[in-house]
C-alpha cells in the first residue's frame, strides 16, 4: 500500500509537471519520423521493421525512464523521500511508476509501428503478447535500478545509456528473436526456450535490484 | 513517558581525505534537548544526517532505541521528524497535498484536526492550499515543521531550525519545541545561532571530535 501511494504521488507530479511523459512522447514521433523519412519508398523486410521496433523502444526507455530517480534527485526531494518511506517502498513504487510508463510507450510504439510500417506482420499475436508483456517487465526494472545508480552521477544523461547498454542486450536480443519467431508464425512451444531465458531475466533482475538498492539508495 | 535512547560509539567521519569528526561517544535521552554546535565546516549537519540514518559512519554506530527496544535502520523514519535546510517539498503540489501525499506514504490515517491545527501554529492555514512554488523560503521553512510533526515522531532532529524565519517565526518553533520537550520526546538542534542553543538541556560541541588521524 505505502509502495502505491508513493506511485500516486509520482503519478501526480506527472501530470502537473509532464516531466517524462512529454520526454517520451516527442522522443518517439521524432524516431519514427526519421525511420520513415529515412526509409521512403523503399521496401524493407519485417525482420527489420521488427528490429526497429525493438530499437526504438530501447532509445525511448533512455531518454524517459531516468526520471523516476533523476528527477527527485535534480529537485532535491531525495532526502524527503529518505525520510518518509524505507527504501524496498522507495524501489516498488518507483518500479511501478516505470512499469506504466514502459507499458504505455510501448504500446504506443507498437500501434504507431502496425498502422505505419506496412511489413511489420505479426503471425502468432499471443506469442508477440508473451514476449511483450515480460519484456516490457525487464525493461522496466532494468531501468529503474539504473536509473537510481546514475541519479546521483554528475554526467546522468551519458551514464545511462552507457550502463543500461550492457544490462538490457541480453534482454533486447532474447526479444528479437521472439519478434522474429511471432513474425513467422512460430508456435509458443518452439519458442519455449527464449520465454524462459525472457522470464529469468525478469526474476534475477528484479531480486537482485531489490536486494541491491537499498546500498544504491543510501549515500 | 517516551523513552527514546540514542546511544553513540566511536562515531568517525571522513569525506575524502578530510577527517570531518572523530571519537564521538555519546548517549541521548528523550526528554531532553541536545544542541549541536560548531563552526561552519565543523561537521553539525552531517552529525545530524548520521544519526538520521541519512548517510552512513566512516567508523563506528548510532543505535536508536524505544522502550529498550532496538528501531532497525528500515524502520527509523517512523520515529523521526526532520527539518533542515536543504530538506525540499514538492513544488507541484500545495502545502496541505505535501502532507497528504507525506502520510499516505507512511502509510498513516490522516488527522485533519491535527494538519489545521500544525498549520495555524506555523502560521500557514491561509495558504494551505497554494502550490509550494508560490511559498517564500520562510513559508517553506514552515511547512518544513508542519511535515516533521505530522506523524507525531518521538525523535525530533532539526538543523538550523530558524532559518529564513521573521522573529514571529523564531518564536514560534521555540513554543514548538517547548511543548514537544514537555511530551518526552528527544529534541536535536543543530545552530549556530545563539537563540536556538538556548533551548537546549546540554550542548555538544562538535570542534572537541576534529582531533588529528
Amino acid at each position: 500500500m505505502k509502495a502505491i501511494a508513493l506511485f500516486n504521488k509520482d503519478w501526480q507530479s506527472e501530470l502537473r509537471t509532464r516531466y517524462a511523459i512529454n520526454a517520451l512522447a516527442m522522443f518517439i514521433l521524432v524516431t519514427i519520423s526519421v525511420i520513415l523519412f529515412s526509409i521512403g519508398s523503399e521496401k524493407i523486410t519485417p525482420y527489420l521493421t521488427g528490429g526497429l521496433l525493438w530499437v526504438v523502444i530501447f532509445f525511448s526507455a533512455m531518454s524517459g525512464l531516468s526520471r523516476a530517480f533523476v528527477s527527485e534527485e535534480e529537485r532535491g526531494t531525495t532526502m524527503t523521500l529518505q525520510l518518509v518511506a524505507s527504501p524496498s517502498t522507495i524501489f516498488s513504487g518507483k518500479l511501478t511508476f516505470n512499469l506504466l510508463l514502459v507499458f504505455l510507450m510501448n504500446i504506443a510504439i507498437t500501434i504507431l509501428f502496425i498502422l505505419l510500417f506496412e511489413s511489420f506482420t505479426v503471425q502468432n499475436y499471443s506469442l508477440f503478447l508473451i514476449s511483450f508483456f515480460f519484456g516490457n517487465i525487464g525493461i522496466a526494472i532494468s531501468s529503474t535500478i539504473i536509473a537510481a545508480i546514475i541519479s546521483k552521477a554528475s554526467s546522468k544523461g551519458t551514464l545511462y545509456p552507457v550502463l543500461s547498454f550492457p544490462i538490457l542486450l541480453p534482454l533486447i536480443l532474447t526479444l528479437l528473436e521472439l519478434t522474429k519467431f511471432a513474425m513467422d508464425g512460430d508456435t509458443v512451444e518452439k519458442a519455449f526456450v527464449e520465454i524462459a531465458v525472457l522470464i529469468s531475466y525478469d526474476v534475477i533482475m528484479g531480486t537482485a535490484s531489490y536486494l541491491l538498492f537499498d546500498f544504491i539508495w543510501k549515500d | 513517558m517516551i523513552d527514546y535512547k540514542i546511544e553513540i560509539e566511536n562515531l568517525r567521519k571522513v569525506f575524502g581525505r578530510r577527517l570531518i569528526f572523530d571519537g564521538i561517544e555519546l548517549e541521548l535521552n528523550s526528554g531532553s534537548v541536545y544542541g549541536v554546535s560548531g563552526p561552519n565546516g565543523s561537521g553539525k549537519s552531517t552529525f545530524v544526517k548520521l544519526i538520521s540514518g541519512l548517510i552512513s559512519p566512516t567508523k563506528g554506530k548510532v543505535m536508536h532505541s524505544i522502550a529498550g527496544k532496538e528501531i532497525i535502520e528500515e524502520k527509523l523514519h517512523n520515529y523521526l521528524g526532520f527539518v533542515s535546510p536543504y530538506l525540499v517539498m514538492y513544488d507541484e503540489f500545495s502545502g496541505l497535498e505535501n502532507i497528504e501525499q507525506v502520510m499516505k506514504i507512511r502509510g498513516l490515517n490522516i488527522d485533519y484536526d491535527y494538519v489545521t491545527y500544525l498549520f495555524d501554529e506555523v502560521n500557514l492555514k491561509e495558504r494551505k492550499f497554494d502550490l509550494v512554488k508560490g511559498y517564500s523560503s520562510g513559508m517553506k521553512q514552515r511547512l518544513k515543521f508542519v511535515f516533521a510533526l505530522i506523524h507525531n515522531p518521538e525523535l525530533l532532529i532539526f538543523d538550523e531550525p530558524t532559518s529564513n524565519l521573521d522573529i514571529e517565526g523564531k518564536e514560534k518553533v521555540y513554543k514548538l519545541i517547548k511543548e514537544e520537550k514537555e511530551k518526552g520526546k528527544l529534541i536535536i538542534i543543530a545552530s549556530n545561532e545563539i537563540e536556538d542553543i538556548k533551548q537546549c538541556d546540554s550542548t555538544i560541541d562538535l570542534i572537541n571530535y576534529k582531533k588529528a588521524n
